[in-house]
């Protein structure tokens, strides 16, 4: 998903990932991030194999790998998150040091369990990229519903998706607007720009302008929605059922992940 | 270069990321203090041409502003020669007071203290807005926030200024004291407008765009009265 009006979400006609149904792709996505997370610490064989699969659905997309894994950074916090527990861990000490009176020990357990969380972080925001990446966003909320996702979650989704594009918009226009009046003076010898207090200053206003005209645009885009009816429900033409194929794809995919997930714990007991 | 040459494009096109192309092959010479106006129906890339005067976009030809090229080692200096007005207010004013909206533009240009409430003085008297230097920007009437608007680019001694629908959205009294403010002010004035009752007042030059590029460019007595030429270009004859 990109959030450049100018440069819609890679969509194409004959990409297999693409082409496939929205209900499928959110299925199997939710699966693999599901088996990913339950699949046992320090399982490497099953986690290189779920990478594996991982970087395979992305070549089959045809999005472009740079594409996906520079958006797979986005699982950086999880891994931030996760640092602490190679000292919080209990186990075979690697090095331990002192700050003031805190002391800190790394543990062999903590690591692995700091890899492991890394890697599985990893591995599942990459297939989530995949799923919004290949898959029109409108279509994805329709096939959430049609799971029985409840309505206020898609809602909030869709929602939060329409409104990201309306505060583009706003802080494009801001900074325009503050762009335009960025110039020199023709007496060449003034230092131009401003302080740094100055412009954090003025960076810290346009932020809180941004947020009021935001609020406002989206009560007035949210009063039109209601004059035209909107109850939170997205209506559509019915999905057609899925075909065989589709029901192969499905019970085949699910298969692989029950059968890596039974791996990964029959490996670690 | 023409020794009072403001802006010179040649052979100017410009297409957006999403393919849509919005100049085509666009040629213009605007003199040191000539009023012009920039006529023609929606989406004829008049908004866009303007943003072309200060280098928001950049497309392909040769652009002068004032002697300098327009290109990236040159945007600052144009940046204060030429002051944008966006048509909607609420885009161009984005501080909380209306002295800190027509002082960003000085502080940017690194003057001091002094010479900015000077600035933002003269500014601010030249709308006729001297005693709302202390309100909220937020709060003001449209009428009030278009003539704030025109101060904050007045407060850095532009030579151009350039107005995206000056009229749009104004009561006939602000319509009227807007106009009669631009017949006041000395600079060079490019505006995009629908309102041609205002051209016919203001802006002995108009230039019709359509489809991106020009179609027609002259005196406005002449071309207001081309009934056909106004009516093909989407425009409504008065």
């Amino acid at each position: 998903m990109s959030i450049d009006p100018f440069r819609p979400a890679r969509h194409s006609g004959s990409k297999p990932i693409h082409n496939l149904d929205a209900r499928l792709k959110f299925i199997i996505a939710l699966g693999f991030i599901l088996t990913t997370s339950l699949a046992p610490q320090g399982a490497w064989a099953v986690y290189i194999l779920l990478f594996s699969l991982a970087f395979s659905i992305a070549l089959l997309s045809d999005v472009g790998i740079r594409h996906i894994y520079a958006r797979a950074a986005l699982a950086l916090p999880f891994i931030l998150a996760a640092f602490p527990l190679l000292f919080t861990v209990t186990g075979v000490p690697i090095f331990s040091f002192s700050i003031g009176s805190l002391s800190l020990t790394a543990s062999w357990q903590g690591l692995e369990r700091f890899i492991s969380i890394s890697f599985k972080s990893w591995i599942s925001v990459q297939i989530a990229v995949l799923l919004a990446t290949t898959t029109r966003l409108p279509d994805l909320l329709f096939a959430m519903r049609n799971l029985a996702i409840p309505q206020l979650i898609v809602a909030i989704i869709g929602l939060m998706w329409r409104y990201i594009f309306l505060m583009v918009e706003e802080a494009n226009r801001l900074l325009r607007a503050r762009l335009s009046r960025s110039g020199v003076t023709t007496q060449n010898s003034k230092k131009y720009g401003g302080s740094l207090t100055w412009r954090a200053k003025v960076a810290g206003n346009m932020a809180g302008n941004l947020l009021i005209r935001s609020l406002e645009r989206s009560d007035r885009v949210y009063s039109a929605m209601l004059a035209r009816g909107y109850d939170g429900e997205i209506r559509r033409f019915k999905n057609p059922p899925l075909t065989l194929q589709d029901w192969l794809i499905l019970i085949g995919s699910i298969a692989v992940l029950v059968i890596l997930l039974t791996l990964g714990l029959l490996l670690n007991s | 270069m023409i020794v009072d040459e403001a802006v010179l494009f040649e052979n100017l096109n410009f297409s957006y990321p999403d393919g849509h192309i919005a100049l085509r092959n666009v040629n213009l010479r605007i003199r040191d203090g000539e009023k012009v106006a920039l006529v023609g129906p929606n989406g004829a890339g008049k908004s866009t041409l303007l943003l072309h005067f200060n280098g928001i976009l950049m497309g392909d030809g040769r652009m002068r502003i004032y002697g300098n090229d327009l290109k990236n080692g040159n945007l600052r200096k144009i940046r204060s020669l030429v002051g944008l007005v966006f048509q909607n207010p609420d885009d161009q004013l984005f501080s909380p007071t209306v002295f800190e909206d027509v002082a960003f533009g000085p502080i940017y240009q690194g003057l001091s203290e002094d010479e900015v409430k000077k600035q933002v003085e003269q500014a601010l008297e030249s709308v006729h807005m001297k005693d709302y230097a202390q309100r909220v920007s937020y709060h003001l009437s449209i009428g009030e926030k278009k003539r704030i608007s025109i101060a904050t680019v007045l407060s850095m001694n532009p030579k151009i200024l350039v107005l995206d629908e000056p009229s749009a959205g104004l009561d006939p009294r602000s319509r009227r004291s807007l106009i009669h403010l631009l017949s006041e002010l000395p600079q060079t004035l490019i505006a995009a407008t629908h309102d041609l009752a205002l051209v016919r007042e203001l802006l002995p030059r108009t230039i019709i765009m359509n489809g991106g590029k020009i179609i027609a460019d002259g005196r406005t007595s002449d071309l207001l009265q081309n009934t056909t030429l106004l009516l093909e270009n989407g425009l409504e004859p008065l």
